[in-house]
């Protein structure tokens, strides 16, 4: 009964074995991008990415219809095009990243939206915004994978001093010239995940399975390797857990991930270790030293 | 060779200049202080040296040293003090020159880092996260880092901030440690005393030279009073800069 309801559904299904494997690469590449946008005060600036990349995907769609592989590369262009010039204005004027960014995202949203609308019915707006998980083709489910293996080789390589640079700039600035290339390599990786998600959730939730599970890890550890790998486990868990969801009940996949992840974060904000409020309210006697 | 040439520097922001035609140079292994009023321009000069501040005019040349041979402790460094990293990764971050991207961090590294911690007297921090720490233990953990760059130039501006008695005499020492290593040493310093006890050359600023030389020539009431009177504020209108004189803006 237990088997039928958690593991049958993937057993059965082919679609199910294909959207728990496209998640699990979503979790893995995903949450650390989460936790260091999370870290680096970025999270909103991944928000705004993701509805940025919309009007790029609108345009794949305008001209080939539903077929992901030219909406992710339109994405992807849009993405970056939208980063790298928010990037450069952020770094040439001292305008604050995120405030830059916002102008270039609202425009985008805007267009995207009129774009998709000129073409498509309402089906294939919904469907843009929320994405769908259970139709995965293989195609896509390769492309996901390459993208998930390329965000783990690039975050590898830039790790160093992508820390060095959060937490502190001027010294970073001071020894090396990597701050600027690793900076501009991270807004890439949050592109290419952010597009990478929104195969599966969608453009407007693909965000949440990076900032939630970053979110979740906040609570449970002070230490950012050990966040890096309960980011990644609760993502993972959200993925799976929302997939049985929204098969068992007719919630649609993308939503369902996300309020499971939301579920784990309300407990995580309750009884978290670090900073819970359970733990707040009731610390304990004090130490002796 | 000159391990720091100044030729005709002015360093400034927004085309104001904040140090204003600085000439001469640091002998390599100086233990230079630098001295002025509140917005002399020490911070500023510092800044030119290590390059984060391009100078508005004139070249400032580091005698073949690069970015990786220059320590620099900032007066107020932009630290995200909430970032989950440990004291001992945070002073590690020190052996970046010789780390590079990935090279690991082995045993003689870490031997290295614990060395540094328990010279600043921070030995028992290792694990603690920086945003754990005092004011005065974060300085401390900065000059842990510098001790680790082990650069042949070290800028350390207003070093001693905030720091206990105790303390700076430790730091102190170190610092003529670096002295006898035959290291170049530059430090923003607001402690008259200190400078005469422990340091050999002494520059005095006020939006410009005052005097430069040995500390025991330099630190006299005449050039402190001169650095005293300078006018602090940048002037919304003055004109483009034609000749040196400082003097007059001095006064
Ligand atoms: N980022 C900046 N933009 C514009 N003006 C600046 C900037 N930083 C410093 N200044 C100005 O340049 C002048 C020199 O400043 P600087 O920080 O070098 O002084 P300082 O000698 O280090 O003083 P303190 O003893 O207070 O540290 C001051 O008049 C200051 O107002
Ligand atoms: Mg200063």
């Amino acid at each position: 009964m237990l088997y039928d309801a958690l593991i049958g559904p993937f057993t059965e299904f082919e679609f199910m074995r294909r959207a728990l494997a496209a998640v699990i690469a979503l979790a893995l590449a995903g949450a650390p991008i989460g936790v260091f946008l999370m870290l680096r005060r970025m999270s909103l600036v991944g928000d705004a990415m993701a509805h940025a990349i919309l009007p790029g995907a609108a345009v794949g769609f305008l001209l080939s219809g539903l077929n992901l592989f030219a909406m992710t590369a339109g994405g992807l262009v849009a993405g970056f095009a939208v980063a790298i010039l928010a990037g450069v204005v952020a770094r040439s004027t001292g305008l604050k990243e995120d405030a830059s960014l916002a102008t270039f995202y609202l425009a985008s949203l805007a267009l995207g939206v009129t774009i998709v609308s000129i073409k498509g019915t309402n089906i294939d707006l919904l469907h843009v915004l929320f994405g769908n998980i259970l139709a995965m083709d293989d195609q896509t489910l390769l492309v996901v994978a390459f993208n998930a293996t390329v965000t783990l080789l690039v975050l590898a390589v830039i790790y160093r001093p992508l820390v060095i640079e959060s937490v502190d700039p001027l010294f970073l600035r001071t020894v090396s010239r990597a701050g600027g290339p690793a900076h501009l390599a991270f807004l890439a990786l949050v592109v290419i995940n952010l597009v990478n998600g929104f195969q599966a959730l969608g453009t407007l939730l693909a965000v949440g399975l990076m900032i939630l599970p970053a979110g979740i890890a906040r609570f449970w550890s002070r230490d950012l390797t050990a966040m890096i790998c309960i980011a990644v486990t609760a993502a993972a868990v959200s993925g799976y857990a929302g997939l049985v969801l929204s098969f068992q009940t007719r919630v649609p996949s993308g939503p369902a991930i996300i309020l499971v992840a939301t579920v784990l974060y309300i407990v995580s904000v309750l009884f978290g270790r670090v900073g819970g409020i359970v733990r707040q309210l009731f610390p304990g006697r004090h130490l002796e030293a | 060779m000159a391990a720091l040439h100044f030729h005709n520097v002015t360093l400034g922001y927004d085309r104001h200049p904040a140090v204003h035609h600085l000439s001469g140079e640091v002998a390599p292994g100086a233990l230079v202080a630098v001295i002025g009023p509140n917005g002399a321009g020490k911070s500023t000069l510092l800044r030119g040296i290590v390059g984060i501040l391009k100078p508005l005019d004139g070249t400032i040349h580091l005698g073949g040293l690069d970015a990786r041979d220059i320590a620099y402790l900032p007066q107020s460094a932009e630290i995200d003090r909430s970032f989950p990293i440990s004291v001992f990764d945070f002073v590690g971050t020190g052996l970046w020159r010789g780390t590079g991207l990935f090279g690991g961090i082995g045993k003689a590294a870490r031997d290295k880092i614990l060395r540094a911690i328990g010279a600043v007297g921070l030995s028992g921090f290792e694990n603690r996260p920086i945003g754990t720490l005092s004011g005065g233990q974060m300085q401390r953990v900065l000059f842990a880092r510098v001790l680790l760059q082990d650069a042949s130039l070290i800028v350390l501006d207003e070093p001693f901030n905030a720091i206990d008695a105790k303390t700076i005499t430790d730091l102190l020492a170190l610092v003529r440690r670096w002295h006898g290593e035959g290291r170049t040493v530059l430090a923003a310093l607001h402690d008259m005393e200190m400078v005469r006890n422990h340091f050999t050359e002494t520059l005095v600023l006020a939006r410009g030279p005052v005097a430069w030389g040995p500390t025991a020539e330099v630190l006299t009431p005449e050039n402190l009073l001169v650095a005293m009177r300078m006018c602090e504020a940048f002037d919304d209108s003055a004109a483009a800069c034609a000749a040196d004189d400082i003097s007059s803006r001095a006064a």
